[in-house]
């Protein structure tokens, strides 16, 4: 398995015989930030080529397909029209709130999808609390999309917000409690400890019963999390025009847009790493050969593959299911997933104090 | 590298990009004015009152039934990454807490508080 951390490092010592250790420094800050945007903005424009042909094959069409191969360029000519689109200031907002508003959501994103393991040693910011960083990072975005639609002055933005805020705090807590149930599991909140644990068997196969429930719970909390279908009612398009973004045109409208597709891949790449086992390869105890086979694969491949299949089933979700009204939406909630997390919680310490998971 | 200081170089980013998306299309986009692109984009008629207005409460219960359960969670996350050492001990004295908590919901169930009124 090839270490990305022996080329940072090189990387590192390259830029240390050329000049002092404080502008290595600086140039190296330099060089994760410029990385980290181009990996933002390239993955949340393969997202949305991949909604459009996702959708696309789901209602029998075939998606975009003339701005390149495939239609493999369209994402990037839409991104040039959408720059090219005036922003739009409204009389009555409230100035300061509806321009901060982006920031912070994309800001909320951009901390957490820092956060993501993509390869050995490949990630940005590895705490000790990584995970628990990456939830309260992540909830960052509720407070943006609350201000966009508070300081919009427009009945549909704060309906919208109101329901999203609703929404996405409500089903924060499923998220927060199936992450605590793996990481009851693991023993650890550090992202790159959890994945190098999981070098035997993956943490889904590792706990058993309680791990799959985890998982099924984590995956429908991290669906409204993003605010999509079947969870997508904050921006009903039939009900509220688009809910709290209503008023943002323009690039403004654009950071909604890329911050909810790569949110879509924030909460792909947690379920990864903490129940698929991030980039570590598919190890079976037992069989050796399979193993060193399974072991030649990249990691980056393994967690990109990972990913994109749980971008898929999410997209899945949207294009199967009706929109949940909103009685319905807290009801499935508070009824039935809080109580049965805390039970499975429960489980999952019973089953790792006694020693019964593989 | 110190990880603080790789948090301040991301969160620099992301401001970065936010000036520099807002930045360009301010900067390469058309401009026009007409007084009725200023009002607020609702059904076409002028809108009627405010929009800043109180809300319906049952958001409020729910944010407040919120934030009982996520601070619990706060709490319980230290107590999780522990709990393989800590055995049986930790596992009964964490299970009080939780019972307090459980009931806290029963009792908003009981009351009816989670109901969408």
């Amino acid at each position: 398995m090839f270490d990305f951390s022996v080329a940072t490092a090189w990387i590192d010592q390259g830029l240390r015989n050329v000049m002092s250790p404080a502008w290595a420094i600086t140039v190296e800050c330099v060089l994760i930030g410029v990385a980290l945007l181009a990996v933002y903005a390239i993955m949340a424009l393969i997202l949305i080529l991949a909604e459009r042909k996702v959708c696309a094959a789901f209602q029998c069409r075939l998606g975009p397909n003339r701005v390149g191969p495939w239609g493999s360029i369209q994402t990037v000519a839409d991104m040039i029209k959408i720059l090219t689109k005036e922003i739009i200031s409204i009389r009555h907002v409230d100035n300061f709130l509806y321009n901060l508003a982006p920031f912070i959501v994309i800001l909320g994103s951009l901390l957490a999808f820092a956060c993501i393991p993509f390869a050995k040693g490949l990630q940005a910011l590895d705490f000790n609390v990584g995970i628990f960083f990456m939830i309260a990072a992540s909830s960052m975005g509720i407070v943006g999309i609350l201000l966009a639609g508070w300081s919009s002055n427009n009945k549909f933005s704060l309906i919208g917000a109101m329901r999203s805020g609703a929404q996405m705090i409500s089903y924060e807590l499923s998220i927060g409690l199936s992450i605590l149930t793996m990481v009851v599991l693991s023993g650890t909140m550090q992202i790159s400890e959890i994945v190098e644990r999981q070098d035997q068997l993956w943490f889904l196969f590792k706990g058993h019963v309680p791990a799959l429930v985890a998982f099924v719970i984590y995956l429908i909390a991290g669906t409204a999390e993003t605010n999509r279908g079947p969870f997508d009612l904050p921006e009903a398009e039939s009900e509220l025009t688009a809910g709290y973004h209503t008023e943002y045109s323009g690039m403004h409208f654009g950071f909604y847009y890329v911050a909810e597709f790569v949110n879509m891949f924030i909460v792909a790449s947690i379920a990864t790493t903490l129940f698929l086992g991030g980039w570590m390869p598919l190890h079976i105890p037992g069989l050796d050969e399979f193993n060193r086979v399974m072991d030649l694969i990249p990691s980056v491949i393994w967690f990109f593959g990972k990913s994109a299949l749980m971008v898929f089933v999410i997209m899945w979700f949207k294009w199967t299911f009706p929109r949940l009204r909103i009685d319905q939406l807290l009801t499935l909630e508070w009824k039935y997933l809080l109580p049965l997390n805390l039970l499975n919680l429960l489980v999952m310490v019973v089953i790792v104090v006694t020693g019964w998971h593989f | 590298m110190n990880n603080l200081l790789l948090l301040l170089v991301v969160m620099l980013t992301a401001i970065a990009l936010v000036f520099a998306g807002w930045g360009i299309g301010a900067w390469i986009s058309p401009r026009s004015y007409n007084p009725l692109k200023e009002e607020a984009y609702e059904c076409g008629v002028p809108t009627r009152g405010r929009s800043w207005m109180q809300f319906k409460a049952g958001y409020y219960l729910f944010a407040i039934l919120f934030l009982m359960f996520d601070v619990e969670a706060v709490f319980l996350f230290p107590w999780a990454v522990v709990v393989r050492e800590m055995g049986i001990n930790g596992l009964l004295s964490v299970l009080f807490f939780l019972v307090v908590l459980i009931l806290g919901l029963a009792y908003a169930w009981k009351k009816g508080a989670l109901e969408w009124k």
